[in-house]
C-alpha cells in the first residue's frame, strides 16, 4: 500500500487549527463590540490602514487568514464525509479550490492596500 | 479435517448519517468538527473587511455598518460559542498529540494544556488591550 | 426479603437458524460483586446452555470478553452490575460481524496487528553472545503505556470512522507499531510506515478520541494515533523538500 499524500493538508490543518484557538476568539469578540457600537480603536480606517500597511502585519494576517480558511476547508472535508457523503476527491476538490481562492484574494486585497 | 459448519457472519449496518446521534460523546464530537464552519465564514466577513478596507472610507463605513445588523450580531455571537468550544476541544487533546519530556519525566496532560490556555489568555488581553478595546 | 432481580437483553444470533439476530431477555439474581460476565455465566449454567460468548482471565488482562453494555464498549468482566441500571441490554462488540451470539469474527482484527510488523527489528543485530540490549528506565517509559493494550478490541467498537470505514487499520494496530516506534531497541519504523502512512492506516482518524475512552487498560491509543500523524507529516515534508536528507 503506498503512503498517503494526506500530510500535505494535515500539515497546514494543524498549524491553522492551533492558530484558529489562539486568536480566533478574541477577533470575534472585536469585531463583534463593532457590532455593538463599541467599536475599539484598533477598528477605526485610519487605525486599521495604518497597522495593515507594514509588511510584518500583512504576514501575520495573511498567514492567519490563510490558515484559517485551509484548516476549516479540511475539516469541512471531514465533516461532510461524517454526514454520510461518501464522495470524497470531489468535496475536497471543490473545498480546498475555495480555500485557494480565499488565499489569493486576501493577498491581492492585502497587496492592495 | 472437519467441514466448516454453516458461518454465516451477520453485519450490522452503521447508519451513515445518523450513527452520531447514538452517543453524547459523538454528538459533542460532530459539534467540534462543525466549528469549522463558523469560523471558515468569520474569516470571510475578515477578507471582505479588508477589501472594503482598500476601497476606502466610505466603502469601509459601509462594511462596519453592515456589521452592525441584527443578524451580524447573531452571527458573531454564535461563532464565539462554537470558535471557544474549539478552543477548548483543541487545547485539551493538544497534551496528547506533543508529549512534553524533560529527560525521563513526562509532563502531566493537566500541565500543557493549562500552558496553552495560560498562553491563550495572555494573548488574548494583550491583544483587546492594544485594540483600545478597554 | 426479596431477591433483587436484573433483566438482561441479550441479542442472539444463530447462523444456523436465524435470518436477523433478536434480544431474549433473562432474569438474574443480583449481586454486589458481579459483573456482567458473572451475569451471563449464571444464565449459561442455569437457563440456556446455548448462550455463546468468549471469556477467559475474568480480569481484565485476556481481552476476551469485549461487549455492549448499554451501548458502550466494555469488558463483561470489568462491568459492574452494581453500576449499571436494572435492564442491561448485552450485544456483541459493535462494527465486528457477528459470529453467533456475542462471538465476533475477529480474523481482519488479527490480520491488521500482523501487518504492522509487531515485533522488535534491532537497528543493529546482536549475537546472543554479545549480551542483552540495554534500555534504560528513561526509555522504557517511552512505550510501556503503549504496551499494555490486552486486544481487546473495545477501541474499534468505539471507534466510529472504523465503523463508516472497515478498511481502516484501527486504534490498536497503529498503537502496536508505534510502541515498537518508540522502542530504543527498534529500528523498523520505516518497515512500519508502509502501512502506517497508507491512505487505511494513520489517516483515517479524525481524533474523534473514544478509542482512549473505552481502553480498559488506559492505553490511550488516540495519543499514539497523533503522534503517529505529527511524525509522518514531518516525514512527508522531509522526504519531498529534501529528498537529499532520507535514507
Amino acid at each position: 500500500m503506498a503512503k498517503s499524500n494526506k500530510p500535505i493538508v494535515w500539515g497546514p490543518f494543524a498549524a491553522g487549527g492551533t492558530i484558529t484557538a489562539f486568536v480566533t476568539p478574541v477577533l470575534i469578540v472585536l469585531t463583534l463590540l463593532a457590532a455593538l457600537g463599541q467599536s475599539p480603536r484598533a477598528l477605526s480606517y485610519d487605525a486599521l490602514r495604518g497597522f495593515l500597511g507594514h509588511w510584518l502585519s500583512q504576514v501575520i494576517v495573511f498567514g492567519v487568514i490563510a490558515l484559517s480558511l485551509w484548516s476549516s476547508a479540511h475539516r469541512l472535508r471531514i465533516t461532510f464525509f461524517d454526514f454520510g457523503v461518501r464522495h470524497d476527491r470531489a468535496v475536497a476538490a471543490v473545498l480546498y479550490l475555495l480555500a485557494a481562492l480565499g488565499t489569493v484574494l486576501t493577498l491581492f486585497f492585502l497587496l492592495r492596500l | 479435517m472437519a467441514e466448516q459448519v454453516g458461518r454465516r457472519p451477520f453485519v450490522r449496518e452503521v447508519p451513515k448519517t445518523r450513527w452520531f446521534l447514538r452517543h453524547p460523546r459523538y454528538r459533542r464530537y460532530m459539534a467540534r468538527e462543525v466549528t469549522c464552519i463558523f469560523i471558515a465564514v468569520y474569516t470571510v466577513i475578515l477578507i471582505v473587511g479588508i477589501a472594503r478596507l482598500g476601497q476606502g472610507p466610505g466603502a469601509y463605513e459601509a462594511f462596519l455598518q453592515a456589521l452592525r445588523t441584527p443578524l451580524s450580531i447573531a452571527f458573531h455571537v454564535v461563532a464565539l460559542a462554537f470558535s471557544l468550544y474549539h478552543t477548548v476541544t483543541w487545547f485539551n487533546l493538544a497534551p496528547k498529540a506533543m508529549p512534553v519530556r524533560f529527560g525521563e519525566t513526562a509532563l502531566p496532560h493537566a500541565a500543557v494544556a493549562g500552558a496553552h490556555y495560560f498562553a491563550w489568555v495572555i494573548l488574548t488581553v494583550v491583544v483587546l488591550w492594544l485594540a483600545g478595546a478597554f | 426479603m426479596s431477591e433483587r432481580r436484573v433483566e438482561l437483553q441479550v441479542l442472539r444470533y444463530d447462523p444456523e437458524k436465524d435470518e436477523i439476530p433478536h434480544f431474549q431477555s433473562y432474569t438474574v439474581p443480583f449481586s454486589d460483586e458481579w459483573v456482567v460476565l458473572d451475569a451471563l455465566n449464571h444464565v449459561k449454567e442455569q437457563t440456556d446452555p446455548t448462550l455463546s460468548y468468549r471469556w477467559s482471565c475474568h480480569m481484565a488482562v485476556c481481552g476476551s470478553c469485549g461487549m455492549m453494555i448499554n451501548g458502550e464498549p466494555m469488558l463483561a468482566c470489568k462491568a459492574f452490575m452494581r453500576d449499571l441500571p436494572e435492564v442491561i441490554r448485552v450485544e456483541p462488540l459493535a462494527h465486528f460481524p457477528i459470529e453467533r451470539d456475542l462471538v465476533t469474527v475477529v480474523e481482519d482484527f488479527m490480520a491488521k496487528l500482523a501487518r504492522v510488523k509487531p515485533y522488535l527489528i534491532p537497528k543493529q543485530r546482536k549475537d546472543l553472545d554479545a549480551g542483552e540490549y540495554l534500555q534504560t528506565p528513561g526509555e522504557l517509559k517511552r512505550y510501556k503505556q503503549y504496551a499494555q493494550c490486552i486486544n481487546c478490541m473495545l477501541c474499534y467498537a468505539a471507534c466510529p470512522e472504523y465503523g463508516l470505514t472497515p478498511k481502516f487499520i484501527g486504534p490498536a494496530a497503529i498503537t502496536l507499531a508505534h510502541r515498537y516506534n518508540e522502542d530504543s531497541r527498534d529500528g523498523g519504523r520505516e518497515l512500519r510506515q508502509e502501512e502506517i502512512a497508507a491512505g487505511e492506516g494513520v489517516w483515517e482518524c479524525t481524533f474523534v478520541g473514544a478509542c482512549s475512552q473505552v481502553c480498559p487498560k488506559h492505553v490511550d491509543p488516540a495519543a499514539a494515533l497523533q503522534q503517529v500523524k505529527i511524525a509522518s507529516t514531518l516525514d512527508w515534508f522531509r522526504e519531498h523538500t529534501m529528498p537529499w536528507l532520507s535514507k
